[in-house]
């Protein structure tokens, strides 16, 4: 194992200090520039897939740990480890952070987008490895300035309207969390005598009296509740992914979303077992809103990002019903989906960025044909969006699948709600598909061009990656189950809640032998 | 009559006030005598070695307070306290004269008003400052508060030929004058109640009685009300954005840093150290005082066009997180407090020192359209005003990230969660008015770009030729180029710099300074 190179370390380091070379050079040299920065993302790529390999597949604890005394004063550590949940997350950010650098066109400033473009990753990778409550909080809120700067500086015409709401939003998530987070601290020091953010003592510690774990449950939720978003909570999303820029939107829906639900699962699960078990049901609830709410309002979008952007409100919401579903497969496949959706919801925010590079709108109404025109770009789009919908065989139907069987088993109708959803994210994705790809192209939408060797270079992985997860997903299970089966367990031994057991084929089922008794 | 009886003054403890004393009465003297009026940069190093070797003198006295063998102990009949606490205060307060000196250095003479008297004043106003922070005797604290604020009424209307600084002395001085008169009436009344004018008394006579008096509690609320004055807390806040927008930005810079500290560690003195069997009672006084700053310097700030007055706002504001750690009344949340006001005072005097530079020949240009484009011409100064305002947002790795956790941290620990939350919460406000000078400063670079091409065309319209366009458009860049092209003298930069590696530093590496904050205690009595 590579223990003797800090490499969770390394990939937090390697792209600060690289937003900082990039800083450093010449604003003119947009050529360096751009051949300097992606050489970095994809350096940082390249390290998370040596992760990828080295990672113990059978091991749900913590690995690659690497862990240095900060501030003592505070009990605080700079603690850095990767388990099953977080390993694929970071992977994922490792592999579109370099797409999205590279993709989309940049049309002014590529200095300062680049590097805004690198700090961000390095706070969203830090996020995803802390395990040490300050040093998440420091990345958690570090993540807020880059995106703020790239929507605002590189964004569409209500950019600043929108990079303030996301900005005001996120903020007052995190205020309440840092108070929760010094509460947990000072309350565990009270029991146990020892001043510590570390997460794994103070999650194995469970010294917070119950009544107290839910309102500080309460106060990180509603910090996660709002980066997911979860349904009241939701309203910066569509103007900050349509607003911000190409690359700024992959990143938003494809990592940024992710903090939040990983969030629930990393922090939430992990250190209020108790409080989660009795709010599950709220939870649940608002997935479910949020998959059905966000499903219908995005069918009636008129503007093609914004309809993704919706599209985005539906798919997290599966994840939340997954997390807290708190069943074994419903986790699993709220981690797959958290990836699923990343890369999914990425491709189609660069291709609707490509249609807008190409058209200058993304109005579903002034764009019609495109299939005549350009059919490949054609069908790149129906893979990525027959993945976003869930189809067998493709990425997405896998975690969805997971997360309906996990949660139909314990919190059934729920489940049996959530299932609609399916089929109204087939709905506006195919009509919308209909609208903008069939009939008779005409005006502009005759001379849309094909896609040029650079977009096809950077849409070829990810469409790869969609049908190689959905074809088989085994690898990615085989490392993420550990890791949910340890935080099922924990949650277990701490709460009252037990996992149904699932009768297996062969078993008479409860149904039938009712109906043998009449 | 019987014989008048002097203490035993113990001249080593005062020695870095009477180094600063001493050194601002010979340059004072030798400023007479000198013919030439310009002396260049003479008077500014003077004032550098003058106060560093007052830096000098307090390392021995931190070794004395709090090294092996640790002696805080109280001086010239118990009317001084030698302990961490005073010496870590003065060693913020020199620093601030350091760099206020740097600061003031191009800006006295790109002001014409080239003088001794300005470090004169500086060396005054923060000897006095030094007073309160060691002063052990309310009557003490009352000489050193004088002394501090006497030389910052004129330091303030220090610009003569700009009316704005006049009005700024006059009110100052008015309302401050007013804030001294209640200061002495809570010093009578507490006599009055306790029999002693001796903090150490003041808390031991406490300590032996339950009995709270209403005289006692006027005298309390009186004191609370001159030094919220003087650290500029809500609702006696009302000076602040005038004095700051009117005051020579250096000077504005002096009095954020030197005069919040100073008021501040007085009134951590006489409220932790002398009334600390007393805090049930101003608790809920000093709530009041945080969440009302907090708020409403958070909310007006938003609504500010002027940087200075943008930046007294924010004073206030962070006026109420300094007083989150008093209200907490531990001894952590004294030493987060004292590590937000060192803090406090890198970053604000950082951001002067850019508002200075900007506001260019005439100390005029401060609204925020003049901050447009400044990335684009001075990337570096846009840099450090953008490093010195997220840190005053609080954003992580900056020294503001930490001082605003210290004090929230203080203040969960004493489970005073309301108030934890409303300061977030209004970090939260503040975080829009700081990034939207980062706006200003980065994303409007386009607009401002346009403006003189508009302009050019217009003119050339008038004139009716191809030409003319070209010209036009040349001619009318040129203009704005040397017109907004801001001066980065050495004195200001090497000040900048200092700042900016301290903001930078302490929130990467705060362990040490974190341990020199909590070694800096009061003595109790």
């Amino acid at each position: 194992m590579g223990n003797d190179i800090p490499i969770l370390t390394l990939l937090v380091l390697v792209p600060a200090l690289g937003a900082g070379l990039v800083a450093l050079l010449p604003k003119e040299r947009d050529d360096v520039v751009a051949r300097v920065g992606l050489g970095i993302a994809l350096l940082v790529g390249l390290l998370s897939l040596i992760l990828l390999f080295d990672f113990d597949t059978g091991d749900g604890g913590f690995q690659f740990v690497s862990a240095h005394p900060w501030i003592e004063s505070f009990g605080i550590s700079w603690k850095l480890g990767v388990d099953g949940i977080s390993l694929f997350l970071v992977v994922l950010s490792g592999i579109l952070f370099p797409l999205a650098i590279a993709g989309p066109q940049v049309h002014h400033d590529l200095k300062g987008y680049v590097a805004w473009m690198l700090l961000l990753e390095a706070g969203c990778i830090g996020v995803f490895l802390s395990l040490d409550l300050f040093l998440f909080f420091l990345f958690w809120e570090i993540v807020l300035v880059p995106m703020y700067f790239l929507i605002g500086g590189w964004g569409y015409e209500r950019r600043v309207y929108a990079t303030l709401k996301f900005f005001i939003y996120t903020m007052l998530g995190s205020a309440l969390m840092l108070v929760g987070i010094l509460a947990l601290v000072f309350i565990s020091q009270k029991a146990t005598g020892n001043l510590t953010f570390d997460l794994v003592s103070l999650a194995e510690g469970q010294s917070v009296a119950e009544n107290t774990a839910r309102w500080l449950f309460l106060a990180f939720a509603a910090s996660f509740a709002i980066k997911c978003p979860i349904f009241p909570v939701h309203t910066w999303l569509p103007d900050a992914h349509t607003e911000a820029p190409t690359g700024g939107s992959v990143i938003l829906a494809g990592v940024l979303l992710k903090l939040g639900t990983y969030g629930f699962v990393r922090f939430g699960l992990y250190l209020f077992p108790t409080a989660v078990v009795d709010l599950a049901p709220v939870f649940l609830t608002l997935g479910v809103i949020g998959i059905i709410y966000g499903a219908l309002v995005a069918t009636m979008q008129k503007d093609l990002k914004r309809l993704v952007a919706y599209s985005s409100v539906a798919h997290l919401g599966f994840i939340v019903v997954g997390v807290f579903g708190l069943s074994k497969q419903g986790l699993q496949g709220g981690v797959l989906q958290m990836i699923n959706h990343g890369i999914s919801t990425g491709a189609l925010f660069l291709l609707v960025g490509m249609v807008y590079e190409r058209r200058h709108t993304r109005l579903i109404a002034d764009l019609g044909g495109i299939q005549k025109s350009a059919p490949l770009f054609a069908a790149v789009f129906t893979v990525v969006m027959l993945s976003s919908i869930g189809l067998p065989g493709l990425n997405g139907f896998v975690g969805e699948f997971l997360i309906l069987l996990g949660t139909f088993v314990t919190h059934r109708w729920w489940a049996v709600v959530g299932t609609i959803g399916v089929i109204l994210a087939a709905i506006y994705l195919l009509w919308a598909y209909q609208r903008v790809f069939h009939g008779e192209p005409t005006g502009g939408n005759a001379t849309f061009a094909e896609m040029t060797t650079r977009e096809r270079v950077v849409m070829a992985p990810l469409v790869l990656l969609i049908v190689a997860l959905g074809v088989y997903p085994k690898p990615m299970l085989d490392r993420i189950t550990p890791a949910v089966d340890k935080l099922v367990s924990h949650v277990e031994a701490h709460s009252d809640f037990r996992e149904p057991v699932v009768p297996s084929v062969g078993v008479d089922l409860p149904l039938a032998a009712a109906e043998e008794g009449h | 009559m019987p014989p008048l009886l002097t203490p035993d003054v113990e001249w080593g403890l005062l020695a870095p006030e009477i180094i600063l004393i001493g050194g601002a009465l010979v340059l004072l003297v030798a400023g007479t005598f000198l013919r030439r009026r310009d002396m260049g940069s003479a008077y500014a190093l003077l004032t550098i070695l003058v106060a560093g070797g007052s830096l000098v003198s307090t390392v021995g006295l931190w070794q004395d307070v709090t090294g092996i063998g640790a002696n805080p102990r109280l001086a010239v009949a118990d009317a001084v306290s030698i302990d961490g606490f005073s010496v870590f205060v003065t060693i913020v307060i020199l620093v601030a004269v350091v760099i206020g000196a740097l600061l003031a250095d191009d800006y006295l003479r790109r002001e014409r008003l080239t003088g001794v008297s300005y470090y004169v004043l500086m060396m005054l106003s923060a000897s006095g400052g030094i007073f309160m922070a060691k002063a052990n005797d309310l009557i003490v604290v009352f000489l050193g508060l004088e002394i501090l604020s006497i030389a910052l009424y004129v330091l303030a209307g220090y610009h003569r030929r700009r009316s704005q600084s006049q009005e700024a002395a006059i009110k100052y001085f008015v309302l401050g004058s007013f804030s001294s008169a209640f200061f002495l009436y809570g010093i009578a009344l507490t006599y009055g109640a306790t029999g002693s004018t001796n903090i150490t008394e003041i808390g031991r006579f406490l300590q032996g009685t339950t009995l709270t008096t209403g005289v006692l509690l006027g005298g309390v609320a009186l004191l609370l009300v001159g030094l919220g004055f003087k650290v500029a807390a809500v609702p006696f806040h009302m000076w602040t954005p005038d004095v700051y927008q009117g005051s020579p930005t250096p000077v504005a810079g002096f009095m954020a840093a030197a005069a919040k500290t100073a008021g501040f560690a007085a009134l951590l003195r006489i409220f932790y150290a002398g009334f600390g069997t007393l805090r049930l009672d101003w608790q809920p006084m000093v709530w009041a005082l945080a969440v009302l700053s907090l708020v409403v310097g958070s909310v007006l700030a938003v609504v500010q066009t002027d940087v200075k007055r943008m930046l007294a706002y924010s004073s206030i504001s962070h006026a109420g997180y300094v007083l989150i750690g008093l209200q907490a009344a531990t001894d952590k949340g004294i030493a987060a407090s004292l590590f937000y006001l060192m803090a406090y005072t890198f970053m604000v005097l950082g951001s002067f020192a850019v508002v200075t530079m900007v506001g260019r020949v005439g100390d005029g240009r401060h609204s925020l359209d003049d901050y447009k484009g400044l990335a684009r011409d001075r990337p570096g100064l846009a840099f450090a005003f953008t490093i010195f305002l997220l840190a005053q947002a609080g954003v992580p790795f900056t020294s503001g990230f930490l001082a605003k956790f210290g004090v929230i941290a203080a203040a969960v620990e004493a489970e005073s969660y309301a108030i934890a939350v409303i300061a977030m919460v209004a970090a939260v406000i503040a975080a829009f008015f700081y990034l939207r000078v980062i706006v200003v400063m980065y994303m409007s670079g386009d607009a401002d770009a346009t403006e003189p091409a508009a302009a050019g065309a217009a003119g050339a319209e008038a004139a009716e030729g191809a030409d003319a366009v070209a010209a036009g458009g040349v001619a009318t860049a040129t203009a704005t180029a040397i017109n907004t092209r801001v001066a980065i003298p050495l004195g200001a930069g090497v000040a900048l710099a200092l700042c900016l590696a301290f903001t930078i530093g302490a929130g990467l590496l705060p362990e040490p300074l974190l341990d020199f904050a909590r070694h800096a205690t009061l003595l109790k009595p």
